[in-house]
């Protein structure tokens, strides 16, 4: 029904703007010649107008969407390293935002300031060497100050200065979901390679290689607060995107290589379930889900999928649960180690 | 009378091969048009999924066929529909469409030239192209369906058919296609180089050039300078999905088979492609830029401000846009002092681009702006390419691009100031050389209407798409209901879709405009735009060789508008210069 409806909608569209056609062709022959195709002092005064209005409602619409969707973003980072991309980021976005109030407006103001008419002489100017050295300047300047800091914030992401010696996890791709593997006590992954994939040994790993006994396969990631943890990423098929936006953490798992991430969760999962914005964002979901008839969410970090990689590239999710030291020993000591899982 | 006047000739010398530049500049506007509407028409399809996941669309069904069956998109027919829509675009629509008809139109007619250097090799250019066009619209039909890894197809993904469908034998046209178009691509850009070297009259001298020219002079060479590289990269990745070969491709186990590849690299691959990738991004914007610095300047009636400075920035642009194309692979897992470089060599972008934009504002300020069609569209086009260039402050920038790499907030950023401008750049150039093109004026209230709906609903879409993308929204993902925390950005995805509707039926008055206009629209005057370029001394009816009598010699820029002393507000590059000028030098 709703679909007919708007196929209607669509016809009577078509159909008006057709009609609207006709009446411009009709009125034309009925002016003067050349009135539809030249553009008069009318236009040009009509045209700037809207130039205007056009301005005064971008703003009025950015300012809405400021104060409608800055609340749908996601809430504070809940990694140490996440504090300092989100001051780099709210910085450049002072800059760009600011760029932005003073460029559009001029753009648009001149627009409609200087807009035609049979009176007006237009000036001769064809450089002034000092404006343009001024705005050569002044966005090197500006750039120069966000380059360092955007280098010094990306030098101590990639390369953080460890206390103590972070633990080992890899996160494994395939199409179309992931797998961790803790390195356990040694905190020395084993060795590991697709061609030794058999069974339920599903991430290869070399049952020969010492270092793999204590290893731990499973399918959710938890994290305990406050320690660093060195990310190992693999994939077994095509390009995966190890995505995790709440820790502001993404890397490609390639097939064939191994890349790294380093992050130390700094909230636990219930520490962001307190969070206002994540009580907030929770409320409003859940409304959403109980108009579907759905069952009510509750909030959980989450891995996903962010490099295109197949027909369910859009769910391919795993759980991500940071917790206290003491919760997360206590559930390491649940888990099967590799040695075990095997002997089964 | 010139000896090749009386050069008789038939339909197919005439209308099919071609070799005269402005039959072949139409030739490259119409075939991108009507793949324009192919690009665009499926981005409304997959606007349908993202706003209505669960809803039934007959007309789904209807295009799709098995792959809508009930009216339900099928997962791989949405990534079908994006890789097409950005290759068509990014390749068949701002590169041949943009490129192809005004580089052909306008190089031999604001230098001076009666065609370009080889118009065999130009009729070749155009054929490539078309070749190009049929084959990959001949990929939409194949049985698994065209290729669906992205526009960048990365391997493995496009390598191996086990991984998605489409890398079959779509993808296998799609690679067929492409190489079409790169040797296309090649014959036409050497042309314009040699054209623009070689063929200028007396007294166009390259500082005399219109803007228009020096923007596809330099596109011309990035183009020559990097098609070449991802013509080796789709090489090799034909090589890997047909003979065997491990360029790419290292240990690899799909769909339960385990593959012999061993040592390639797939990160390569996106080595190649974006050494290409990115300069195209200027090889689509420079020729918008340069089409609206000449329209800006015409009617504002006054000089460009900063011409100097404009094709310095250019060639700044050009010279940065092959240092840069790490940063399209910051989370490859690259070495991050790599990294660092690039994050260094792509913010300087900003500030060629920053001079750039001020000074298409300065052109304004103590204008006269004649508010034609073309003139709109190119103050939108300044507006966008502001908008969407200073969001690239966030992408360059290795650790902000960490968070929204390949998220909404790309999607947003890459087509307001790469899409948005490029298009309205070619929507400028059609409306203001509309009369050269076909010696008819576009009806310009439907010129107003198309251009406020297509503007508003532009930003419409994209804009708020930067807030999906901040709230972690990934891009390419078939539907966004897998997960609960994106639930409430479903209202967003509805209202983009909107805009993205009006936005799409509005170019219905376009093309009425153009059609109705081209057959049964005003003649024009020979200077309608009362503007200084070479282009406009040519008879309205086209002939072989542009002028009927000699070239005229230039004798001043292209940008005297309202020069004080003159008797009109504008004073065309064939006026001798006075003595007075002479003396004070311009």
């Amino acid at each position: 029904m709703e679909t007919l409806l708007v196929i209607v909608i669509a016809l009577l569209a078509v159909a008006a703007l057709t009609q609207a056609v006709r009446i411009f062709e009709i009125s034309s022959q009925i002016k003067d010649s050349d009135s539809d195709v030249k553009v008069d002092d009318r236009d040009n005064n009509t045209q700037g107008w809207l130039m205007l209005l056009f301005l005064i409602f971008f703003f009025g619409a950015f300012a809405w969407m400021l104060w409608e969707y800055m609340e749908l973003t996601l809430p504070q980072s809940a990694s140490e390293h996440g504090k300092d991309v989100d001051n780099l980021w709210n910085i450049s976005m002072g800059v760009i935002i600011l760029a932005f109030l003073v460029t559009q407006p001029l753009l648009f103001g001149f627009a409609f300031r200087f807009r035609g008419n049979k009176n007006r002489k237009a000036t001769y100017m064809e450089h002034n060497n000092k404006l343009e050295l001024f705005w050569t300047g002044i966005p090197a300047v500006v750039l120069a100050g966000l380059i360092l800091y955007g280098l010094t914030t990306w030098s101590n992401v990639m390369n953080p200065d460890n206390e103590q010696e972070p633990m080992v996890v890899e996160i494994y791709a395939k199409q179309f979901g992931w797998q961790a593997r803790y390195a356990g006590g040694d905190n020395e992954l084993g060795y590991a390679n697709v061609r030794l994939v058999e069974g339920v040994n599903t991430l290869g790993v070399d049952a020969n290689d010492e270092a793999s006994a204590n290893d731990i396969v499973t399918g959710e990631l938890h994290l305990p607060k406050g320690r660093p943890v060195l990310f190992k990423f693999r994939s077994q098929d095509v390009i995966h995107s190890a995505y995790m936006p709440h820790f502001r953490m993404q890397m490609n798992c390639v097939p064939g290589t191994q890349t790294q991430f380093q992050i130390t969760p700094s909230l636990t999962t219930a520490e962001m379930r307190q969070d206002p914005e994540i009580v907030a964002k929770v409320a409003r979901v859940n409304e959403l889900r109980e108009a579907r008839g759905e069952d009510p969410w509750e909030f959980d970090y989450v891995l996903l999928c962010n490099k295109i990689c197949g027909s369910a590239h859009y769910n391919m999710q795993m759980k991500v649960v940071v917790q206290t030291e003491e919760e997360f020993d206590k559930w390491m000591k649940e888990q099967q180690t590799f040695a075990e899982m095997m002997a089964d | 009378m010139e000896a090749h006047a009386h050069h008789k000739e038939t339909f197919i010398t005439k209308y099919v091969f071609s070799t005269d530049h402005k039959m072949i500049a139409k030739q490259f506007l119409i075939t991108g048009m009507i793949m324009g509407i192919i690009g665009v028409g499926m981005s409304l399809l997959f606007r349908l999924q993202l706003a209505w996941p669960d809803k039934e669309w007959p007309i789904l069904e209807a295009l799709l066929g098995k792959w809508g069956t009930d009216g339900i998109m099928d997962p791989n027919i949405y990534l079908a529909l994006v890789t097409i829509h950005g290759t068509i675009m990014v390749f068949f629509v701002l590169t041949a469409g943009l490129s192809g008809t005004f580089s052909n139109l306008l190089i031999p007619l604001q230098i001076g030239a009666r065609d370009m250097a080889s118009g065999f090799i130009n009729m070749l250019s155009y054929w490539f192209f078309f070749a190009s066009s049929v084959v990959m619209v001949i990929s939409l039909f194949v049985e698994n369906g065209p290729a669906s890894a992205g526009w960048t197809v990365y391997p493995p993904l496009s390598a191996l058919p086990q991984a998605v469908p489409g890398s079959g034998m779509g993808m296998t046209l799609w690679l067929v296609s492409m190489s079409l178009f790169i040797v296309s691509s090649l014959l036409g850009a050497l042309n314009y180089i040699v054209t623009v070297l070689n063929l200028r009259t007396k007294g166009m001298s390259m500082t005399r050039l219109p803007l228009t020219i020096w923007a596809f002079f330099v596109t011309a060479i990035l183009g020559v300078l990097s098609f070449p590289v991802l013509f080796s990269a789709a090489l090799l990745l034909i090589f890997d999905r047909s003979f065997g070969t491990s360029f790419y491709l290292s240990d690899i186990l799909v769909a339960g088979e385990l593959l012999s590849n061993q040592g390639g690299s797939p990160i390569l691959y996106q080595h190649l492609f974006w050494f290409l990738g990115h300069p195209e991004v200027y090889i689509i914007l420079l020729p918008a830029l340069g089409i609206s610095s000449e329209v800006i300047s015409t009617n504002s009636r006054k000089p460009i401000f900063g011409y100097r400075a404009m094709v310095g920035s250019i060639m700044a642009i050009a010279f940065l846009s092959f240092i840069v194309w790490g940063h399209h692979m910051f989370v490859t897992g690259m070495n991050p002092f790599l990294g660092s470089v690039f994050t260094f060599t792509t913010l300087l972008i900003a500030i060629p681009s920053a001079v750039k934009a001020f000074n298409y504002i300065t052109t304004l300020w103590k204008g006269n702006l004649q508010f034609t069609p073309g003139m709109m569209f190119s103050i939108g086009l300044v507006s966008t390419f502001i908008t969407g260039g200073l969001t690239g402050l966030i992408l360059g920038d290795s650790a902000l691009d960490i968070n929204v790499h390949d998220t909404y907030f790309v999607v947003a950023h890459f087509h307001i100031v790469m899409g948005l401008s490029a298009i309205f750049g070619l929507f400028a150039g059609v409306y203001h050389w509309f009369p050269k093109l076909f010696g008819r004026r576009m009806n310009k209230n439907l010129g107003f209407i198309h251009f406020w709906v297509t503007f508003i609903a532009a930003y419409g879409v994209f804009f708020p798409m930067h807030f999906l993308g901040m709230a972690g929204l990934p891009r390419r993902y078939y539907t966004n209901t897998a997960f609960p925390m994106f639930d409430d950005l479903a209202d967003i995805n509805v209202l983009v879709s909107y805009f993205a509707i009006i936005g799409g039926i509005a170019q219905v008055i376009f093309i009425y405009n153009f059609f109705y206009s081209a057959l049964r629209g005003k003649k024009s005057e020979q200077n309608p735009w009362r503007s200084n370029t070479l282009e406009w001394t040519t008879p309205v009816e086209h002939i072989h060789g542009n002028w009927p009598g000699e070239i005229p010699e230039v004798h001043r820029w292209p940008y005297d508008y309202s020069k004080p002393g003159a008797e009109e507000d504008f004073v065309p590059q064939t006026v001798p210069m006075t003595e007075e000028e002479m003396a004070s030098g311009h």
